[in-house]
């Protein structure tokens, strides 16, 4: 994959070579040729997606997302030349480069509207504000699952469309011959009656200086050529050839390895370092106190490793030196009770009248449930190279914000953004935590230091200890239920409130809701986990509304579908997940089933587990059926790809996962005290997706919260043991054991 | 100074006593296929094979390889225009995710084949289990070990595996 300089795409209406670039029109300061007509007439909005077609007749798309292993750059491309008609075998991509103009609104504009449609005279106001709020939040984030919620269906397809019909618009202008007549297959447009033909490169010199259509007719799903087929994707064949570069894999000449030792409790500061460099140490450079943490330079990263296992590090002790998991969960409780005994919870959702209802309740179901924090553990431990030099810096990471990365250096440095250059690399891994930019400050904070560039490693343990964390917390749930078991009352307390805000709503018909929040203070770093407020919310929610239909003795799954009459799209993943899993089929003794379902980043999945557990009190999760109705799935082997992935994430999670503080640091190191799942644990999984016709939904978070409550769903059903606290590894379920005769 | 011999290439290198392969292989012969995880064995991603035996390379110091030959991924294929079959496989089952653990799951899948060309599941299992994949392929790295065993079995006029 080629990078873009800055230089070759700013102000490049058509290109020397007579390429025909969409979108590009953009110079600085000059607003309304950025706009190219292709959304609003004048004025704020920016299209941000692009495409080129070269002389060969090669389409080149332009991606602004980052490649993690979602296969976005094949999906957005195939929008983008499906609405084209493009020859498929003739497209090819590249990322864009982190700048400005590239800020990811779109995106932006999803997360804060939804798909909402805004009445025509607004629009032109509420894309400005997103622009603004875009471009100061420095936005190019992969993650939300939005790509192709939002770039694919707002971006690509326009862009592709726009192209097409000027595409058409040059070769009526050249044949003189009507529009309507014209047939455009496969990078050619054709004219049957006058048996004219040419291919899009000859005609894109002309197309350029086509006015770019306000509205391009987008196709509709009985037009797709592309969207809906699986081609192979594009990033795979690098990556079983060991020739795809991460960030990790990055060599700069001249440049040296470095690695880091925090503070073991966060915040605390660096009390001693001998940063003298023993007389036998081999290779080292230098030793450096950051006053949070100690780095070392040497020539390559064992030797700097080596140093620093050395080292006698002194730290300073902190408020929060004596910290232990139990002392934190004690203070969650504690916020808890006092926010209830003063009433001072922030209100999440109302309806009706949620106290009476219970009390009136002719069965209450009541439970605390609690959840550990989680780390990202991705699989390419964090990495940056950064070179400082001449009042400029530059960056090599894989990131899924590298707009945020470049505020972030120009910052710190305080130069300009225009000094900052960030090479963004394939991601080994990103589930969030490869948004952030502490790793990359660390980098710069350590090249500066010296003249050449230097490549930051963190050790597995560094990257196990300094993460910023899924949160750990604690949730009270009660509902009442009427004499026939139907629930007429919710209520829910929890703690913390990230995003996406819908997060701890109900989905299920129940009239009287009240849920709440509270906030305590945690000294514990939190970050955005793979799918977010959903992975905590995902158990919470669907833990319980088992508990109910227990209480209730209803099946579990008819249980969600009397509560979800008004959800048709509810309504079809549950029948059909009844059939795929043969749900109402025996299984044998210590064996169990569970469902769980839940929307998030517009897709609905619900999956069913099947559980073992031995005489032993060991889980096995033999399978996994999937059903999910993302709207339309572009690239349903992609799709499929990613509900497999975020079910096995998820699985690890609900199974081992926990990051305990012990003495006020992170007490586990490495993949043997923070265990993920392996091959030999992994459940097989089906996946059945349903193309209901709503807009594009998530494809990269939606498996994972669901995983872990259709598993102790299944266990309970196993052996009547309701697991309320994660990971499933601390309960004991050998005494649950059935005898079997 | 050290010698390997790396992909049938001879390298000299400068390394302090003790250090793992893995660095020897990623920084002094900008081999960068193959990956660091973990640093102690339990990941999987630095696998390459030593004398056709698969190793972590974390934790092989690179003085006792020396005079073996040591195949990283970059070293499989049969030639520049070839993929080796397991790699063929891995594309044709569209395995790879993020991609990052794959050149360790080859080396472990290629040296399983190599010892057992036709494995069941759960010898499948138990030798890969000591790869781990973050994006959770483990389905598809099965179905692509599977597909590369039948090709294997289907033509006995391939090329031997490494
Ligand atoms: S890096 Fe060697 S096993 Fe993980
Ligand atoms: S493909 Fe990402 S870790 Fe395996």
């Amino acid at each position: 994959m080629k990078k873009w300089t800055r230089r070759a795409f700013i102000g490049t209406g058509i290109l020397a070579s007579g390429a025909l670039v969409i979108g590009v029109a953009i110079r600085p300061g000059n607003r309304s040729s950025k706009v190219a007509g292709l959304i609003a007439e004048e004025g704020e909005t920016v299209m941000n997606i692009w495409l080129k077609i070269s002389p060969d007749n090669t389409v080149t798309v332009i991606i602004p997302h980052a490649e993690m292993g979602q296969g976005v750059h094949t999906t957005l491309a195939m929008m983008l030349a499906d609405e084209l008609d493009a020859d498929w075998s003739k497209v090819k991509f590249m990322e864009a480069p982190a700048d400005k103009e590239y800020a990811n609104y779109v995106v932006a504009k999803g997360f804060i509207a939804g798909n909402k449609t805004f009445p025509k005279f607004l629009e032109e106001t509420i894309d400005g504000v997103f622009l603004t709020a875009v471009k100061t939040m420095n936005f190019q984030i992969t993650g939300g699952s939005a790509s192709v919620r939002f770039t694919g269906q707002q971006g690509m397809r326009i862009a592709g469309a726009a192209a097409k019909a000027m595409l058409l618009q040059a070769a009526a202008d050249t044949w003189k011959v009507p529009i309507e007549e014209l047939k455009a297959k496969k990078s050619t447009i054709s004219h049957p009656a006058s048996n004219q033909t040419a291919t899009y490169a000859e005609l894109a010199p002309a197309a350029a200086k086509v006015k770019a259509p306000k509205q391009p007719k987008l196709k509709t799903r009985d037009e797709f050529t592309l969207m809906g087929t699986s081609p192979a994707r594009l990033d795979i064949p690098a990556k079983v050839s060991g020739q795809a570069k991460f960030g990790m894999d990055m060599i700069v000449p001249n440049m040296k390895y470095a690695t880091i030792k925090a503070a073991p409790v966060f915040g605390a500061k660096v009390k001693s370092v001998d940063t003298s460099i023993p007389s036998d140490s081999e290779g080292v450079l230098k030793v450096l106190n950051l006053e949070n943490a100690v780095a070392v330079i040497a020539q390559g990263y064992w030797q700097a490793k080596s140093m620093l296992d050395r080292l006698a590090i002194k730290f300073e002790s902190t408020e929060n030196d004596g910290k232990s998991q139990e002392d934190i969960f004690n203070g969650y409780r504690l916020a808890m009770d006092k926010a209830l005994e003063e009433a001072s919870l922030s209100e999440h959702y109302q309806s009706g009248d949620a106290h009476s209802a219970l009390s009136g309740a002719e069965t209450v179901v009541e439970a605390e449930y609690q959840l550990p924090f989680l780390a990202h553990a991705t699989m390419e431990p964090m990495n940056c190279t950064a070179w400082v030099h001449d009042g400029k810096c530059e960056i090599w990471c894989g990131s899924q914000n590298p707009l945020g990365v470049m505020a972030a250096v120009a910052e710190l440095l305080d130069i300009s953004l225009d000094q900052v250059t960030v090479h963004n690399q394939l991601l080994g891994g990103g589930f969030g935590r490869r948004s952030e930019t502490d790793v990359i400050r660390q980098a710069v904070a350590i090249a500066k230091e010296v003249d050449f560039p230097v490549k930051l490693i963190w050790s597995r343990e560094e990257d196990t200890q300094h993460d910023l964390y899924r949160e750990a917390t604690i949730s009270r749930m009660k509902a009442g239920l009427d004499q026939s078991g139907n629930p007429v009352a919710y209520s829910h307390q929890f703690l913390f409130k990230h995003h996406p805000p819908e997060a701890a709503d109900l989905p299920y018909a129940v009239p009287n809701q009240l849920i709440q929040f509270t906030s305590p203070s945690s000294f514990v770093p939190w970050g955005n986990w793979r799918s977010v407020d959903h992975s905590v919310h995902g158990f919470l929610t669907e833990s319980f509304i088992d508990e109910l239909a227990f209480a209730a003795k209803k099946d579990p799954l008819a249980f969600r579908k009397s509560l979800t009459q008004d959800k048709p799209r509810f309504q079809k993943v549950l029948d059909l997940i009844q059939e795929k899993s043969d749900w109402d089929s025996p299984l044998p003794a210590n064996w169990g089933r569970g469902i769980a379902i839940a929307q998030s980043f517009g897709s609905i999945v619900a999956e069913v587990a099947e559980v073992e557990v031995n005489v032993e009190g060991k889980v096995k999760v033999h399978r996994v059926v999937c059903v999910a109705d993302p709207g339309f799935a572009i690239h349903p082997d992609g799709f499929t790809a990613q509900m497999e992935s975020g079910i096995i994430y998820g699985l690890a999670a609900a199974m081992t996962g926990e990051i305990t503080i012990e003495n006020g640091a992170v007490a586990q190191s490495n993949f043997h005290d923070y265990q993920v799942t392996r091959m030999n644990e992994a459940p097989k999984i089906e996946t059945h997706i349903i193309n209901s016709g709503n807009p594009p939904g998530g494809a990269g978070e939606p498996s994972t919260p669901v995983i872990a409550p259709a598993v102790t769903n299944a266990i309970f059903n196993a052996t009547g043991v309701r697991i309320r606290r994660l990971p499933i590894s601390k309960t004991d379920l050998r005494v649950s054991i059935r005898q079997t005769t | 100074m050290i010698n390997l011999t790396i992909n049938g290439k001879e390298y000299s290198v400068e390394a302090p006593a003790g250090m793992p392969l893995l660095w020897v292989i990623r920084e002094q012969c900008e081999l960068t296929g193959t990956k660091f995880g973990c640093g102690i064995a339990q990941c999987g991603a630095c696998t390459v094979h030593v004398d056709g035996k698969p190793i972590r390379s974390c934790i092989t110091p690179a003085t006792s390889v020396e005079g073996k030959k040591i195949t990283t991924i970059e070293g499989i294929a049969p030639d520049e225009n070839t993929l080796h079959i397991v790699q063929q496989a891995w594309i044709e089952e569209q395995t790879p995710q993020c991609g990052y653990c794959q050149s360790g799951q080859i080396m472990s899948a290629v040296a399983l084949l190599n010892e057992n060309p036709a494995p069941s599941d759960e010898e499948i299992e138990q030798a890969m289990s000591g790869n781990i994949c973050r994006c959770g392929m483990y389905g598809r790295i099965k179905s692509a070990i599977k597909r590369a065993s039948a090709a294997l079995q289907a033509s006995t006029s391939n090329p031997q595996l490494r």
